[in-house]
């Protein structure tokens, strides 16, 4: 490796590859004034990310609670309008007791939006100026966890992107890493394939029983997963199709479940859970690309991986996404939004052996300072909805 | 297009066990797909990501691709065959050709 990682050191021994102050809504009344002191900084250091429901959610409270302590977050902004069900105190408790600094801004005290955004963005200069006087400490690739997704796939990705991602992941599950794979609704047909690979007999059966769960989710909404499109484009099975998806994760064997908000206890490679137990009640469990990535972020992914073939374009607040191409004509379009040109597999320029390692390489990379193509573009999407959902008395409450 | 790109077409073999192999490009009929030792010829015109198999499959016998079986051949298929909805059974649900009939 020729330039040396470093991180930032967190006071539960983690580190992260970024030093970000997250902006944080606590229901969506308060996003405008998140955004409006965001707006003065640059995207690279500072992110807007919250939380819209009113009503209490656990999965929500969790998922900002990991997120707002994630490695790569150096310092939060919380910001309150004053009625809305979150349980603020607790997110502010657990965000001290992770050694950063945090600040709770409540809009209906404060005096409106104005002098919300005033005291918002004072304190942001403030704390950006101390943090750049934290010194980064050496780190290990095998520190690194890193999650996969694939969206806007085509016919390519399966044949490309997905399985030099999954030589990536393979790599780094060697060096000690920490991956983690998805789409639990996309593995549909290749749970006995997947199970054959898990560490022990009892993880064998969760893993059938995962995709079993989403399976039947799927089923429930209606929504079915093999399309004349797919025909078209050379699949002629549902298990070929799950298997393209299925090819991120590599070939290493898988040492545990992990669910949205949840950190893995070692390095080693897992699947991501991200379909609710109980009866289906909703529609997708996820409703876009970035819910998704945002779930494998809230695991504690320092990066990760998006394959695609049609062209995505997102990036990610928090952490980065480094975009790997698995079609070339897609490339030669939209090259200045991709990492990686999976594509030369296909035109015969590359092995998946060599994408795989470039993959590796660059994620790597984004602990000497480099950047993706999305965080130069400035992308920061984020996106986290209800999930799990709790009935709770509508209406206002006081403030607490 | 250039006369080469109508005679040759290139192959994955995406694992070492498959006994499938992927078109990496769009191929006409006739067109020649080498793999190593072995030199296929395409049955029709093919799109990228279709599948030739590059040995015999005997009727009953699991497709793999990603070393991981995709299904199985519901006949005789023989090296060079287009292998797709028309010669391979899920095992896990029945897929609809929703083409049958239309060609």
């Amino acid at each position: 490796m020729s330039a040396l990682m470093t991180g930032w050191l967190r006071n539960d021994g983690r580190k992260g590859i970024r030093n970000t102050v997250l902006i944080a809504y606590l229901v969506e009344c308060a996003h405008h004034v998140c955004k409006k002191i965001a707006r003065e900084f640059p995207e690279t250091d500072v992110q807007v990310i919250g939380f819209s429901g009113c009503f209490p959610s656990p999965y929500g409270q969790d998922m900002m609670e990991a997120l707002c302590t994630h490695p790569n977050v150096g310092a939060v902004q919380l910001v309150s309008l004053g009625c809305e069900n979150f349980r603020k105190a607790d997110l502010v408790r657990a965000i001290e007791a992770s050694g950063r600094t945090v600040n709770l801004i409540t809009i209906q005290q404060t005096g409106g939006t104005r002098s919300a955004v005033d005291a918002g963005r004072a304190w942001v200069r403030d704390t950006l100026a101390a943090l750049a006087q934290i010194p980064r400490v050496p780190m290990e690739p095998s520190e690194l966890v890193i999650g996969t997704i694939c969206g806007g796939s085509d016919a390519t990705s399966g044949l490309t992107g997905n399985p030099a991602a999954g030589r990536a992941f393979d790599r780094l599950v060697t060096e000690g890493a920490t991956c983690i794979f998805e789409e639990t609704g996309e593995l549909i047909g290749c749970e006995h394939v997947m199970a054959a690979r898990a560490s022990t007999p009892a993880l064998r059966n969760e893993l059938i029983a995962t995709v079993k769960k989403a399976e039947h989710f799927y089923a429930a909404m209606g929504y079915g997963s093999f399309s004349q499109g797919n025909a078209t484009g050379g699949l002629s099975t549902i298990e070929e199709k799950s298997l393209g998806a299925y090819a991120k994760s590599g070939d290493s064997e898988i040492c545990g479940i992990l669910r949205p908000a949840e950190r893995a206890a070692t390095g080693g490679l897992y699947l991501l859970d991200v379909v609710p137990d109980g009866a289906p009640k909703f529609g997708f469990p996820n409703i876009n690309d970035t819910a998704e990535i945002i779930e494998l972020i809230s695991c504690g992914a320092h990066a990760v991986i998006f394959v695609t073939g049609r062209g995505s374009v997102v990036g990610s607040a928090i952490s980065p996404v480094l975009k790997v191409c698995a079609n070339p004509d897609t490339y030669a379009r939209m090259s200045e939004d991709m990492d990686v040109n999976a594509g030369r597999i296909l035109t015969g320029d590359a092995t998946l052996s060599e994408v795989g390692d470039e993959i590796y390489n660059k994620l790597v990379a984004l602990g000497t300072g480099e950047m993706t193509a999305s965080e130069d573009l400035g992308h920061t999407e984020f996106v986290l909805t209800y999930k799990n959902p709790t009935q709770a008395d509508p209406g206002c409450h006081t403030a607490t | 297009m250039p006369i080469e790109e109508l005679n040759f077409v290139r192959l994955l073999h995406l694992h070492p066990r498959d006994n499938i192999a992927v078109l990496a490009q769009d191929g006409k009929k006739g067109a020649s797909a080498k793999l190593l030792e072995t030199e296929l010829i395409l049955p029709c015109d093919l799109p990228m990501g279709h599948k030739l198999a590059i040995g015999p499959i005997g009727k009953g016998t699991e497709i793999l691709k990603y070393g991981a079986p995709i299904g199985t051949a519901t006949c005789e298929i023989m090296p060079g065959d287009h292998v797709h909805l028309h010669n391979i059974k899920s095992q896990y649900t029945v897929i609809e050709d929703m083409e049958a009939g239309q060609t």
